[in-house]
């Protein structure tokens, strides 16, 4: 039966896609209750109830919302690209789910555990961007055409200074693969080993790049109501339009992910001597899910130019010079040597 | 089974090259090329060369074809008019094309390996080293000099477009962010403590 699993091609193929579905599937699950988890906090800021009909306490009201766009007929609009026009919701949801291939959730619990695993989700957070920009060139209309423009410089700036935290992360740890870096976090002083702490200014500015990355507010300028209606989304209809709210939110908590995984130790415990474990990388992610969504009720909308200044003339200059900083604290040991955790051991 | 992932990258990058070429709108060229960009990606994973692979879908597919497409995008140019200008110069074209494709055929024909270089290829990167560290090692070590004058090449290139395209405009309105940061909240707003369910 072994032998069967492990050296014929369809052995293989079945193991990899049990995999993959046992990664997707809860993944998707999750994603229904988050997405009603935003609404709820977004809700509570402003003192209203949100969803609170489907279900006890609503909480059924994602899957409704499933039902809704399932039945809905699917609008063309006139002198769309129809090929284009389906095929950017797809890749818009599919580069989301893709990236999860590399995504440790504990200790070995990994569909592909590659060498090059940061750099493949850097990647593919930068193929995110067609789904939009195609959304938008294929309505042929206005709004959707300037969102989708928007978009694209929007997270060709971002994807510039999170490339350069990334690399102070790689520089830590001396490795690009996730699971390694986690590693290299594990240390005695438990939640102080992180790099949240020798990293605390990057941590920031890589939460604030992953706003503008996922196109979440406060720089949610390629579907801003008030100027675009919504942007490249707004001749979607349907199950069209379902997939691009699923492929946002699920980059959103690839992000969340990301951060987990860079800044807050993945599946280690916070406390020295409690057992380490996939609980607390999905309470980690949680918690900053529930930053994701707090931000989005509580700031308002950047503007276009503010973005782009913030983008390149603050964040591209500070991660610039902060990895420089961390070169030299990781070759000279400063720090009692926080910075090089392949020079101390773990 | 890497057989057939490299059939399947490989067919579908020169499908990629070749719509393309031949694509009448020139949206979809763009879109064709990025797939024969993520084919050969694909190509060098197949060879082990994954560091490669992910620079080149970061750099052409991530940022240089977004910036292509953008500009594709905004470009109303009548393409089918183009190409009828293209039909008069096709015998030079196609002239060209020829003499390039002799040129290739007379200098790939006598084409001979060397010896250390066979060996090179059966192990393309030392046991003990991943492929990125690898190349980090031939970078940084051996080509360091090499390796910094291309980048100050590049970064003199950038300058170069940037002194190019920079012009200063006194008579657009411009936005004082200094002016908007250093605006005090205190004669801006005013803060009201909302009971929850009165409103104000």
């Amino acid at each position: 039966m072994a032998d069967f699993f492990s050296n014929t091609y369809l052995g293989i193929a079945l193991v990899l896609i049990g995999q993959v579905l046992l990664v997707v599937v809860p993944l998707l699950v999750a994603l229904a209750f988050l997405m009603y988890a935003d609404r709820k906090v977004w809700a509570a800021v402003q003192m209203r109830r949100g969803p609170n009909v489907v279900g006890v306490f609503g909480v059924l009201q994602s899957f409704a919302d499933f039902l809704k766009y399932m039945v809905k007929e699917v609008v063309f609009p006139a002198g769309a690209d129809r090929a284009v026009f389906l095929l950017a919701p797809m890749i818009s949801l599919v580069m989301s789910l893709i990236a999860w291939a590399v995504i440790p959730f504990n200790d070995g619990w990994v569909v592909s555990n590659i060498n090059v695993a940061i750099l493949y989700i850097f990647a593919i957070s930068s193929l995110e961007v067609y789904g939009v920009i195609m959304g938008g060139w294929a309505s042929n209309s206005k709004y959707p055409f300037l969102g989708s423009l928007r978009s694209a410089a929007q997270m060709i700036s971002y994807e510039v200074s999170i490339g350069l935290i990334i690399i102070g992360v790689i520089i830590s740890t001396g490795s690009m693969n996730l699971t390694d870096i986690v590693h290299a976090q594990d240390g005695a002083y438990g939640l102080f080993s992180w790099y949240w702490l020798p990293h605390l200014p990057m941590l920031f500015l890589f939460f604030i790049s992953a706003l503008a990355e996922t196109n979440r507010p406060p720089f949610d300028l390629p579907e801003a109501e008030s100027e675009l209606v919504a942007g490249y989304q707004v001749e979607y209809s349907s199950t069209p339009f379902l997939l691009f709210m699923i492929g946002e939110l699920t980059a959103v908590v690839l992000m969340c992910a990301l951060v987990t995984l860079m800044f807050f130790g993945g599946w280690l415990s916070p406390i020295p001597g409690l057992p380490d474990g996939i609980l607390w990388m999905v309470l980690k992610m949680l918690f900053v899910f529930f930053m994701f969504a707090m931000v989005k009720a509580i700031t308002p909308r950047y503007r276009y130019d503010q973005l782009m200044r913030l983008g390149w003339k603050v964040f591209l200059p500070f991660s610039l010079v902060w990895v420089v900083f961390v070169s030299f604290a990781a070759k000279f040991d400063w720090f009692w040597g926080s910075f090089a955790r392949w020079s101390t051991g773990g | 089974m890497s057989v057939f992932a490299f059939y399947l990258f490989a067919v579908c990058a020169i499908a990629g090259g070749l719509f393309t070429v031949i694509s009448r709108q020139p949206v979809h060229s763009v879109l064709w090329l990025i797939l024969a960009f993520i084919s050969s990606a694909g190509l060098f994973v197949l060879l082990g060369a994954e560091f490669v692979a992910m620079l080149l879908v970061i750099v052409y597919v991530g940022a240089v074809a977004v910036l292509f497409l953008f500009v594709v995008m905004m470009l109303d140019v009548d393409f089918a008019e183009l190409k009828a200008e293209m039909a008069k110069y096709m015998p030079l074209a196609l002239l060209v094309g020829v003499i390039i494709l002799m040129q290739f055929v007379m200098a790939f024909g006598a084409w001979e390996s060397n010896a250390a270089a066979e060996g090179l290829r059966a192990q393309p990167t030392p046991t003990d080293l991943h492929n990125t560290e690898a190349l980090g090692a031939i970078l940084y070590d051996q080509y360091f000099i090499l390796f910094q004058l291309s980048g100050l090449i590049l970064l003199t290139a950038m300058i170069g477009a940037i002194v190019l395209t920079l012009r200063h405009r006194p008579d657009i309105k411009r936005q004082d962010i200094l002016a908007q940061i250093y605006r005090d909240p205190a004669d801006a707003m005013e803060l009201k403590d909302v009971k929850p369910g009165q409103g104000l």
